[in-house]
């Protein structure tokens, strides 16, 4: 690094004030310190999760992870995440199959099509989406999406295709699996598509020329060669919306409708790692329970940092692929 | 079509209608896919703002809540607001300098070993969902010691930092190696370098990084909810005890079965989502601002 | 005597090359396969190339000469509607292909493209495989019969079977200039267009490279029709039947615009120029 270079020569300059060569010290150490902070903080959330979840993890072990069960009563406490590894599982994927051809048709349209004057205002529209802050759409999802969802699509899918069993008979009060999903995929979307959105910017224009230039249509290109060029960014894109999805608590905590079970009825409630979390902290009575949470928790934790770490190592490669170096975007 | 009535001489067709109709569609779906996702944004915010705009008043910005109240007494949800900006700007205190600490840290000293661990540690941190922070958070400082205002502040801050550092890195880079060359060159020491010449330089890149920080903070509920919610209904400023704050709020009435509860959510709904979306256009807008200015260097 | 030197009708050739071309079959025998009239190609309100009129020939090389920024690489571009890429450009004039207006918004650039084929200044083979790069259009265009064996003639034709016969799905980016170029050649003609344009195909090549790319030229006239931009006469003089000169013009306002100055047979245009432009320009007086 240069830098390093222009300290090493500055050390070797005829005569620096001692006074001055504590203030590098000084600046070095605290900047340093900040940094080193930040590693121990990660370290420390780490343990603090795992030491919040001990009781619980004592009493059950690794089997948490597989039993479907969540019974506060006293007395018959028996605690599992299962249920939870489902339902998350489920809004995850089901959200991100909406949201992932949405999102590439947007990065297309802004890309390819659209008319360079609404190029930037549109774009900016979709960033805007991010910034809705998660517990107005949830508000929007549980007062008005849901009651909308309830009277239309849900009772028109159970009709049509209720023989799938993904389409039972509708919720009764507008929460389901079902919102959630779409709340869900609303939140990954503008994040996917800006991606996609650089990613096809990237594309080199002699890239897309030479395929122009023999006589294919505007969608073959895409399909030829462009998608198969940003292939790699694009599966980060979509594991950074999964995360995004992992994590959500408060708008899937409104919308989900609460339940302890294992079933494919996308229409009824259920919840997901973190919507339980936000859903029955206050209310927790036992430590046991307060530690079970805790170790819901550390689930969620463990597979976002999978996710994390994947996506960062699919960017890595793909950078050095394509031979640019490009600072990680989270 | 064109291309037909020129066969057998020149323009062959081989299929190409076929090829076209698909592409017309094509390209028809990913201009559907963009009227969505503007739709969508649409929707949200009309809704907010037809619902929230009627329950808008003063009342609302400056009288405590009253729980469980039968009359119709004038009631607002002071103390979330004032909550908020106690909370948010005590995260922004503590996140700010730490996170450009660390970025100078990064960007003028480190070597690149451990620019790239600790920059993989940043995006960790990034990743760690706002639930499993306030968890931490409970566990570092609610537990035995009860809630307060600072817990939640500092809550806000571990979500803050990665984005401050970050967005701090990227204008520090920015920052032209010659500036410090030149500096340098003249017997300045690092430091001084560092301070006077290269983070003024960023000030703008800083700023708007902040901003867009706030902005995503100001709306966060999870962290806050095991931190900083089980409070009284009296405005306070003191962050000692557990302030009440918008977005947590919102969530809890959402959760109400009461109707005016829930015109309450959706005033205070759009007074954050205002607040936010103008606070992520004066971003973008100082951040081009402050392009303009760097390419005219 | 005096007085006797100037007014020189003759010029010395001083453009002597090795060329394998064999002497033009008389006019009246050619055939015309564009029919440009009257071409002004413009980017943004500024015209880059001004009232081109002329003829290019089947079965021929075309060689388009002039000095940079005389707009010879938009006007080959306009012979495939390439220029239709970018936002800013418009045209007016004609270009008859086979007696149809190519120009007319009413014809699809994509049927255009399908019959002229165009290959680039800098090798732009797809991030695939040596054997997807060829087949890859073909299967989108929907030749479907003998593709491993029409993969092996492109290759054949465009000098690079040998090289790649053993590692054809290796990819196409480990190989040098010279091979992806000759790639992109391969890829360009296996769909059998009818003509391939070139857009200075080697001049990010070396000498060797160049070379293979002129004798395959030479060799495929008899399928292909040859349009090339090049900005190096020797090349122009060694593989080009017919040569257009284009040359800078200048306007009011520090306008400039390129001009179509001479296009002949090649032989002419390097041995007795009719326009004093372009004597100075081949016997690099300027340029």
């Amino acid at each position: 690094m240069t830098s390093a270079e222009l300290t090493a020569d500055a050390a070797r300059r005829p005569f620096t004030g001692r006074r001055v060569q504590w203030g590098d010290l000084i600046l070095q150490v605290v900047a340093g310190g900040a940094a080193l902070g930040v590693t121990v903080l990660v370290g420390l959330i780490i343990w603090k999760v795992v030491e919040g979840a001990r009781l619980s993890i004592q009493t059950y072990g690794l089997g948490f992870i597989f039993r479907v069960a969540w019974n506060p009563v006293l007395g018959h406490e028996l605690y599992g995440a299962g249920s939870f590894i489902f339902g998350t599982a489920v809004t995850s994927f089901f959200a991100l199959l909406l949201a992932a051809p949405i999102s590439m048709g947007i990065a297309l349209y802004l890309t390819e099509l659209a008319p360079a004057v609404i190029r930037g205002p549109v774009t900016a529209l979709v960033e805007t989406l991010a910034a809705i802050p998660s517990v107005v759409l949830g508000l929007w999802g549980i007062l008005v999406l849901g009651p909308a969802l309830r009277t239309t699509i849900q009772p028109w899918l159970h009709d049509g295709l209720g023989f799938i069993p993904l389409f039972g008979p509708p919720s009764s009060s507008g929460a389901s699996i079902f919102t959630a999903i779409i709340i869900l995929a609303i939140m990954i979307l503008p994040i996917v598509s800006s991606i996609s959105r650089e990613l096809f910017l990237g594309v080199p224009s002699e890239l897309k020329e030479g395929a122009y230039g023999l006589g294919v249509t505007r969608w073959e290109v895409v399909r030829g060669v462009m998608f198969p060029y940003a292939s790699g960014g694009i599966a980060a894109a979509l594991i950074l919306g999964l995360g995004r999805a992992l994590g959500e608590a408060i708008a899937v905590t409104q919308v989900i409708g609460g339940g302890v079970f294992i079933h494919w009825n996308l229409f009824s409630g259920g919840d997901t790692l973190a919507s339980k979390i936000a859903a029955s902290y206050q209310g927790s009575t036992t430590k046991l329970q307060t530690a079970s949470l805790i170790y819901l928790g550390l689930i969620l934790l463990v597979f976002s940092l999978i996710v994390n770490l994947l996506a960062q190592w699919i960017v890595r490669r793909s950078a050095r692929k394509h031979g640019i170096v490009r600072g990680g975007h989270a | 079509m064109s291309t037909q009535e020129v066969t057998g001489h020149g323009l062959r067709v081989d299929g190409l209608g076929r090829r076209k109709a698909v592409n017309r569609l094509m390209e028809s779906l990913a201009w559907v896919a963009a009227l969505i996702a503007i739709a969508i944004l649409g929707v949200v915010v009309f809704s907010v703002a037809r619902r929230g705009l009627p329950a808008l008043n003063l009342d609302l910005l400056t009288k405590d809540p009253i729980p469980f109240s039968l009359t119709n007494q004038p009631q607002g949800l002071a103390n979330a607001f004032v909550g908020t900006i106690v909370i948010v700007s005590l995260a922004t205190l503590m996140a700010l300098p730490v996170g450009i600490l660390v970025a100078i840290y990064l960007n003028e000293f480190a070597p690149a070993p451990i620019r790239n661990g600790v920059t993989m540690i940043l995006d960790i941190l990034n990743g760690v969902p706002a639930i499993v922070i306030g968890i931490f958070v409970f566990g570092l400082f609610v537990v035995g010691h009860g809630q307060s205002g600072w817990a939640g502040a500092f809550a806000l801050a571990c979500l803050m930092l990665p984005l401050v550092s970050r967005s701090t890195m990227e204008i520090l880079a920015l920052v032209p190696n010659s500036l410090r060359e030149a500096s340098l060159g003249l017997g300045v020491a690092r430091w001084r370098t560092t301070l006077s010449i290269v983070l003024p330089q960023s000030v703008g890149g800083i700023l708007t990084g902040t901003v867009l920080a706030i902005a995503r903070v100001a709306g966060e509920t999870a962290p806050l909810l095991f931190v900083s919610s089980f409070v009284g209904t009296k405005t306070s400023w003191n962050p000692l005890h557990a302030l009440q704050s918008v977005p947590v709020a919102i969530f809890e009435l959402s959760e109400s079965p009461d109707p005016a509860d829930h015109a309450r959510a959706w005033a205070a709904a759009f007074v954050l989502l205002m607040f936010i979306l103008l606070a992520s256009l004066g971003a973008r807008w100082l951040a081009t601002r402050n392009r303009r200015k760097m390419m005219g260097r | 005597m005096e007085g006797a030197e100037e007014m020189s009708t003759t010029i010395e050739p001083t453009v002597r090359v090795e060329t394998r071309r064999q002497p033009m079959p008389p006019r009246e025998r050619l055939e015309q396969i564009f029919d440009i009239q009257h071409l002004d190609a413009i980017y943004g309100g500024k015209p880059a190339v001004k009232d081109v009129t002329m003829e290019v020939y089947k079965h021929l090389v075309t060689a388009i000469i002039g000095p940079s920024g005389c707009g010879k690489s938009t006007f080959i571009r306009c012979l495939n509607r390439m220029n239709d890429l970018i936002p800013s450009f418009t045209q007016t004039g004609t270009i008859r292909y086979h007696g149809t207006d190519i120009c007319r918004s009413d014809i699809d650039a994509v049927a255009v493209r399908r019959n002229i084929g165009m290959v680039f200044q800098r090798p732009n083979p797809f991030p695939k495989s040596i054997h997807d790069n060829v087949a890859w259009g073909m299967k989108v265009l929907g030749i479907k019969d003998n593709v491993n064996e029409r993969i092996e003639r492109a290759l054949t034709q465009a000098a690079l079977w040998d090289e790649v016969k053993d590692r054809l799905k290796a990819s196409a980016l480990s190989l040098s200039g010279g091979q992806q170029q000759r790639l992109c050649i391969a890829r360009a003609i296996a769909v059998e267009p009818d003509v391939v344009l070139m857009d200075e195909p080697a001049s990010a090549l070396d000498p060797i490279a160049t070379q293979a790319i002129e004798e395959l030229m030479h060799n495929l006239k008899s399928e292909y029709t040859f349009v090339i931009v090049t900005h190096n006469m020797q090349q122009a003089a060694r593989v080009a039947d017919m040569t257009a000169f284009f040359s800078i013009s200048h306007g009011g306002e520090g306008q400039r615009w390129g001009e179509l100055v001479e296009y002949d047979a090649t032989e002419k245009i390097f041995t007795a120029p009719s326009d004093k432009r372009t004597e100075d320009y081949v016997t690099g007086r300027f340029g």
